[in-house]
């Protein structure tokens, strides 16, 4: 089994502030994970606010050094650093899908502009025949076409529309891993599980492997391989998405499944959270603990 | 049954922008009629531009240009008085706001002043509805805080110190310190994440049956509604299209888009394919003749294209706009219909 990616040992530590009250913030400690290359998966990191998720995806992407451990892409070391042909090679090889298709596109300018851009910077051709064919291509893949993009602005198009032609812009180096960061909180419901299924289709049809950052349990459950749960920072529980969130074991993933609002006893308001399980999980924050593997093929961190 | 706090009818409210001559129209609200009654939990879903901020703009009584009431009244029933706030006077309205009508805001952290001690904003907000000053008002303010467990540290901390689940519970707080009759919660979880929003969620489930208010909750994710309100109304471009107990709601829907809402939602412990709605919501400057769902609904026929369907009684307390309710089937545990994205 050759890696696509490898996580080594992560850390990320932030430092705030001056001479003076200087405060140290620990985003990510010893995150440990690696992606096969020869079975794409969809990867998902579930986590609240300030769990770390969105630090870890940058430094996948190479936007941050991981201050320890190090980040492995087929092998070869991710880093900020380095010549521009080399970065160039790298981005062509990761790409990002970011939360808000809004905020992605300019609103001054039309949507191909930034299909465009990328795809003369990876392919490297001022041709305008080769770039159309590419974006085209692209856009097939998400379900639309060059000609229903062409021309339009990302105001005409409705935000399930946008995010795809957001995954359309990252597929055109055609790259075989993508990294979408909360890619359905800004879609409306209607149109939340096309996108759903699209990360779904594009891992079963097009061999893309997919790191899923979320805080949906209910999605992450129903797309995903595999999934790493942290809090505050550590991977608390990581295993194969169905056994973990069948029957979750930390306290905190526990905490996590129990929160999550279900339509089967629809009209009944009962919504208390068990205080018991709101400590429990508040209690692990700081402790060091370590990762445990069981029999049915988890890791999950046990304390003391 | 509970007597009626609201009463909107046939509420009509355009756009209407007048640009170097050339005239636009969005009606983006179009004979709305609904009542929500006293001490009951209305839950209004809707995407993004189905005319939801624009009816709650006009129940709130932010009625401001370019949106205007065209048609149709929206009537009060407070303890001072009936009042009809597509006509009142500002000096009416004002003698309700806050007092008797209130509203949990969106984005805790755009709505609280960042260069303000909460304790400050609370005096802006609250004092003058209250009619108290100083310590008295202050004591209130105190007390009403550990109600929602937040400490009185809280007043004297600016908006960046606090959490996202505290600051929404400040703005919750705000919104109630008066004891309103009537409070419009616009998306007031959508921005936190699922231990908070449930926390968030059951605060106001609480503090709404402590004061017997009503509440009208707007959200786009069922999944809450499901858990929070007691009648859900779904606004689909511009109109009410479906309304009725949330139970039934949910495993009787008698409207093809709420069938799809609903049907939608992943539940953990199920990965059957979930169907996808295809197309997109109408330009309301520019909606479909007849329903306006029909360009997206799997059930369409040619009466749907050619003729507005009436809101029709379905059962207890459940209504319907649509042609082919009958035919509407919940599509929870039915294979996706065929026209549905892999």
């Amino acid at each position: 089994m050759t890696t696509l990616l490898d996580v080594r040992d992560v850390s990320k530590r932030f430092t705030m502030g001056g001479i003076f009250g200087r405060k140290t913030v620990d985003a990510v400690m010893d995150a440990n994970f690696s992606l096969s290359a020869e079975n794409p998966e969809i990867f998902t990191i579930i986590g609240e606010s300030g769990s770390g998720k969105t630090t870890l995806a940058r430094m996948i992407l190479g936007l941050e050094d991981p201050s320890e451990g190090e980040i492995l892409f087929r092998g070869k070391r991710v880093s900020r650093h380095g010549g521009r042909a080399e970065k160039l090679a790298f981005m062509s090889q990761v790409q990002p899908v970011f939360q808000n298709p809004f905020e992605a596109f300019n609103p001054l300018k039309k949507i191909e502009r930034y299909l465009e851009s990328t795809a003369r910077r990876f392919l490297q051709t001022r041709d305008k025949a080769v770039i159309d064919r590419a974006m085209d291509e692209a856009l097939q893949k998400v379900g639309l076409s060059l000609k229903e993009v062409r021309g339009r602005f990302p105001h005409e198009m409705s935000g399930g529309q946008l995010q795809r032609c957001a995954i359309a812009r990252a597929l055109i180096p055609n790259p075989p891993l993508l990294i979408a960061d909360e890619p359905v909180s800004m879609v409306d419901a209607s149109l939340r599980m096309s996108i759903v299924n699209l990360l779904k289709s594009l891992r079963d049809d097009l061999k893309v492997s997919v790191i899923y950052i979320t805080h949906d349990l209910a999605t992450a459950y129903y797309i995903s391989n595999r999934l790493i749960i942290m809090q505050r920072g550590r991977i608390v529980e990581m295993g194969d998405a169905r056994t973990v969130l069948d029957n979750p074991q930390h306290p905190y993933s526990k905490l996590l499944k129990a929160s999550v609002l279900s339509t089967d006893d629809a009209g009944d308001g009962k919504l208390a959270t068990d205080p018991g399980m709101v400590k429990a999980a508040g209690d692990l924050v700081g402790q060091a603990g370590k990762l445990v593997a069981r029999p049915d093929g988890r890791e999950v961190r046990v304390y003391g | 049954m509970a007597e009626d706090i609201v009463r909107v009818e046939n509420l009509k409210a355009y756009y209407q922008m007048n640009y170097f001559g050339v005239r636009r129209e969005v009606r983006a609200v179009d004979g709305i009629t609904m009542t929500v009654r006293k001490g009951e939990v209305y839950g209004i879903a809707g995407e993004s531009s189905s005319g939801k901020t624009s009816f709650i703009k006009v129940l709130a009584a932010a009625i401001r240009p370019p949106l205007r009431v065209v048609e149709g009244s929206v009537k009060f029933d407070f303890k001072n008085g009936p009042i009809d706030v597509a006509t009142a006077t500002p000096k009416q309205i004002e003698a309700v706001r806050w007092k008797h009508l209130s509203y949990i805001m969106q984005g805790s952290m755009s709505v609280l002043n960042p260069v303000r001690r909460i304790g400050k904003t609370f005096h802006d907000f609250a004092s003058r509805p209250m009619g108290l000053t100083g310590k008295a008002f202050e004591d209130r303010v105190i007390a009403h805080l550990a109600r929602l467990k937040l400490p009185a540290d809280v007043l004297k901390a600016y908006p960046h110190e606090l959490s996202g689940g505290m600051r929404q519970r400040v703005t919750i707080g705000l919104a109630t310190v008066c004891h309103p009759e009537f409070i419009i919660a616009d998306e007031p979880t959508t921005a936190l994440d699922v231990v908070v929003q449930k926390e968030v969620l059951s605060l106001i489930r609480d503090i709404q049956k402590e004061m017997n208010a009503a509440v009208v909750f707007v959200t786009h994710d069922m999944s809450v509604h499901a858990n929070v309100a007691d009648r859900v109304g779904i606004i689909y471009a511009g109109r009410l299209v479906e309304e009725g107990p949330t139970r039934d709601m949910f495993f009787a829907p008698k409207h093809p888009y709420t069938a799809h809402l609903v049907a939608s939602l992943p539940r953990i412990g199920d990965v059957k394919q979930r169907p996808a709605l295809e197309g997109r919501p109408p330009n309301l400057a520019d909606p479909p003749q007849g329903c306006r769902f029909h360009p997206r609904c799997p059930l369409a026929v040619d009466k749907c294209r050619q003729e507005v369907p009436p809101m029709e009684q379905v059962g207890p307390d459940h209504r319907t706009a649509c042609w082919r309710w009958q035919d509407v089937k919940p599509l929870v545990g039915a294979s996706a219909p065929s026209g549905v994205m892999a």
